[in-house]
């Protein structure tokens, strides 16, 4: 197991696959879109709001699809120490930080209109938002570190403690919530769905994740390629062109948001 | 068994003659908890409803300012590496550690929580509610407190980071140690929640260990 | 097969190769000398035979276990000496020493103590504070931890910093004492330490240039892991 000979073969097998996979995300999401914005019935009681939840819903799955992956990355990596696996993890935290701020967003433009408030404390809001922090806590830690090697390990190891975490917060708020207001009024994700909202919010669900393992292979790939000009900067290759080597990390959640 | 009471007999030692940071925990305790009723008020109701509340959360956060240091001397005079390196197995040393952690942070947290209680008005219903459940969630606040004072060593501004890793990690402790004070206060049975709190504790000492020698293996390579 | 042995090491510190393909073996009795230009991986090679770090390949063997397999055995026979000296400041020098003594499971501790003390002559500072020691007092007390307890071997970084000629010669005099009684002594040093007939290590021999390193390592064939001769001759 190697992290030079092995990144190659990732290089190689992703090369080919990115377009496909590129293209078809957004197929899915601009047919999401055009489903949930212009072809799908508006609610009788909620009217145009709820369109808000094509958006919501998907982001949600994706905050908690990411933070899986990022445990098993953080698994992998500690069972078999596969260099691939903390790069994984690493570009993954951004974009799962991401998707569960925007859930989190969207989700109280949706509360607005339809409860009359921006933010309750209910179970699953309070529990996206401790998961929020739980991705920054991850980031800083990443981050903090000047060998990233060490980052992205204490990292892993940290995405894993969380992992046996997640559970047990995610049970003791549900708890804490039903013991202060019992039977909660505040349903998210409301009735059962019509069948007519369910194509989009299917569409839009594996737009998005489609759209995660793009970003992911890109950051993935970024990452290896960096690694890859810094060896070879350290191997004295470039070195009449040393002077103008690039600073190491230029922010590695700078570039999630977009 | 021999490794443990080494490491906790030296840090007990340690804390001792440097002492400062017991006691620093508990001002900071003490003046957390003095600063609510300058911000809701001073009414006695509000206070006694809240009391639980706020005695938990400064606990909280007392407990957390003192994890920064668990390792962080060790670290930085090359006493880590010599532990790591010593033939007991590093889980035990994290484990003598983590208690004597608790020794001097903890305990004195439970000491001081009923004293803080009487000053909120806190009805004397929750008292030994309030230090039944304090026993069993500081340890566990030391415990996964351990894990991320082992992960932030050699990083750039632990202390803030720290807070930031462990904080959300603690809400489960918050909410049933919490809880468990509001249902004696209301004179339900808080059973429930104390077994769960050492549910939470047992776990705690079962897995931490390992993932806090985990973390220290890492920050020594 | 020597007792003590690593066979084709590579080392990578962050995402810089150290050194790569070294061997070395030593026997009971065995001094080996580390030599080598700043960055030349004397200290990595000494944590790596503490098991501190994980070589990226290769092996480190005691009569044929590697050392991974049982960390604690490996620990009990091995005393190291890195850069710091983890002297408590506010802990008098016997209670600095007392913890390893106790962690090594040692009988009779305050007896090897003054021992140590004695051989390394600071015995008249055993009740001082940390704090008031001198950055060669210091390094003494250090020195004294490697003497207490049994020990087969002493992985020793650069143990001659902060000591004058004389503590060098008692140094030197204690590796030799360790010798006849059939431990290994592995050490760096810039000055010179009198020590019988080591054998030099030059790590600077087996410095890779990368470029050629990350030629041969992105070959996908190559997945790091290589037949070794010397195992298979066994």
């Amino acid at each position: 197991m190697h992290r030079f000979a092995k990144p190659s073969v990732f290089l190689k097998l992703t090369a080919p696959i990115l377009p496909w996979l590129a293209g078809a995300t957004a197929m899915l999401i601009a047919a999401g879109l055009y489903f949930a914005l212009f072809a799908s019935p508006i609610d009788y009681q909620q009217g145009d709001t709820v369109r808000i939840m094509y958006l919501h819903v998907p982001s949600a799955w994706m905050g908690l699809f990411c933070y899986v992956g990022m445990a098993i990355c953080g698994a992998m990596s500690l069972i078999w120490k596969h260099p691939l696996a903390d790069i994984c993890a690493r570009a993954t935290a951004p974009i799962g930080a991401t998707f569960t701020a925007l859930c989190l967003i969207t989700g109280s433009l949706w509360g607005e209109p339809m409860w009359g408030t921006w933010w309750v404390w209910d179970a699953r809001l309070t529990s996206m938002l401790i998961l929020l922090f739980l991705y920054l806590g991850y980031i800083a830690l990443v981050n903090a570190f000047d060998d990233p090697d060490r980052g992205s390990k204490a990292g892993s190891a940290l995405a894993l403690v969380g992992a046996v975490n997640v559970p047990i917060v995610k049970f003791s708020v549900d708890w804490w919530n039903t013991l202060h207001q019992p039977a909660s009024i505040v349903r998210m994700d409301g009735p059962a769905v019509d069948p007519s909202m369910q194509l989009p919010l299917a569409l839009m669900i594996l737009g998005f994740t489609g759209y995660y393992f793009v970003v992911l292979i890109l950051r993935v790939r970024l990452e290896l390629n960096e690694r890859r000009i810094r060896a070879l900067h350290l191997s004295g290759m470039f070195d009449d062109t040393a002077q103008d080597a690039e600073p190491y990390d230029p922010g590695h959640n700078a570039e999630a948001s977009q | 068994m021999n490794g443990f009471t080494a490491i906790l007999r030296r840090d007990l030692q340690l804390a001792m003659r440097q002492g400062a940071d017991s006691v620093m925990v508990v001002a900071f305790f003490i003046v957390t908890t003095t600063l609510f009723p300058f911000g809701v008020g001073p009414e006695a109701n509000i206070l006694a409803r809240i009391a639980s509340g706020v005695i938990w959360v400064s606990a909280l956060l007392a407990a957390m300012l003192s994890l920064e240091r668990v390792f962080q001397t060790d670290y930085e005079d090359g006493t880590l590496e010599l532990l790591t390196l010593s033939p007991v197995s590093l889980e035990i040393v994290v484990l003598g550690k983590v208690v004597a952690h608790w020794l001097t942070t903890g305990l004195p947290l439970i000491v001081a929580a009923p004293l803080m209680a009487v000053m909120l008005n806190m009805d004397t219903d929750g008292f030994v509610v309030l230090m039944i459940a304090m026993l069993l969630g500081t340890p566990a606040l030391s415990l996964i407190g351990a894990i991320g004072a082992a992960l932030i060593l050699g990083a750039r501004r632990g202390g803030v980071l720290v807070s930031l890793l462990v904080l959300p990690l603690y809400i489960p402790i918050l909410i049933f140690g919490a809880g468990a004070v509001e249902a004696a206060l209301l004179g339900m049975s808080a059973t429930a929640q104390l077994q769960i709190m050492g549910a939470i504790l047992l776990l705690a000492l079962a897995a931490t260990p390992f993932a806090t020698a985990h973390a220290l293996r890492q920050a020594m390579e | 097969m020597a007792v003590f042995s690593g066979s084709d090491l590579t080392c990578l510190r962050g995402e810089r190769l150290v050194f790569g393909k070294l061997s070395f073996a030593a026997n009971p009795g065995d001094a080996i000398m580390l030599r080598g230009r700043n960055g030349a991986g004397k200290s990595s090679l000494l944590r790596l035979m503490a098991g501190l770090l994980v070589p990226r390949s290769g092996q480190i063997t005691w009569n044929d276990d590697p050392i991974h397999s049982d960390r604690i055995a490996h620990h009990a026979r091995l005393q190291y000496l890195g850069h710091q000296d983890a002297i408590k400041p506010v802990l008098s020098v016997r209670d600095n020493l007392h913890l390893w003594g106790q962690l090594r499971g040692v009988d009779d501790i305050d007896r090897e103590i003054d021992t140590a003390l004695h051989a390394l002559d600071i015995h008249h500072l055993s009740r001082t504070a940390g704090r008031y020691l001198s950055s060669g007092q210091k390094r003494r007390t250090a020195l004294a931890r490697i003497l207490i307890g049994h020990a087969d071997l002493w992985l020793l970084d650069e143990p001659t910093v902060g000591l004058d000629r004389e503590s060098s010669n008692e140094l030197a005099q204690l590796i030799a004492d360790f010798r006849a009684k059939g431990g290994i002594v592995i050490y760096s040093t810039h000055i010179d330490l009198a020590v019988k007939e080591p054998t030099l290590l030059d790590l600077d021999e087996f410095a890779i240039p990368m470029i050629e390193w990350l030629k041969d390592h992105d070959a996908p064939a190559d997945d790091g892991i290589r037949s070794d001769p010397k195992r298979a001759a066994q």
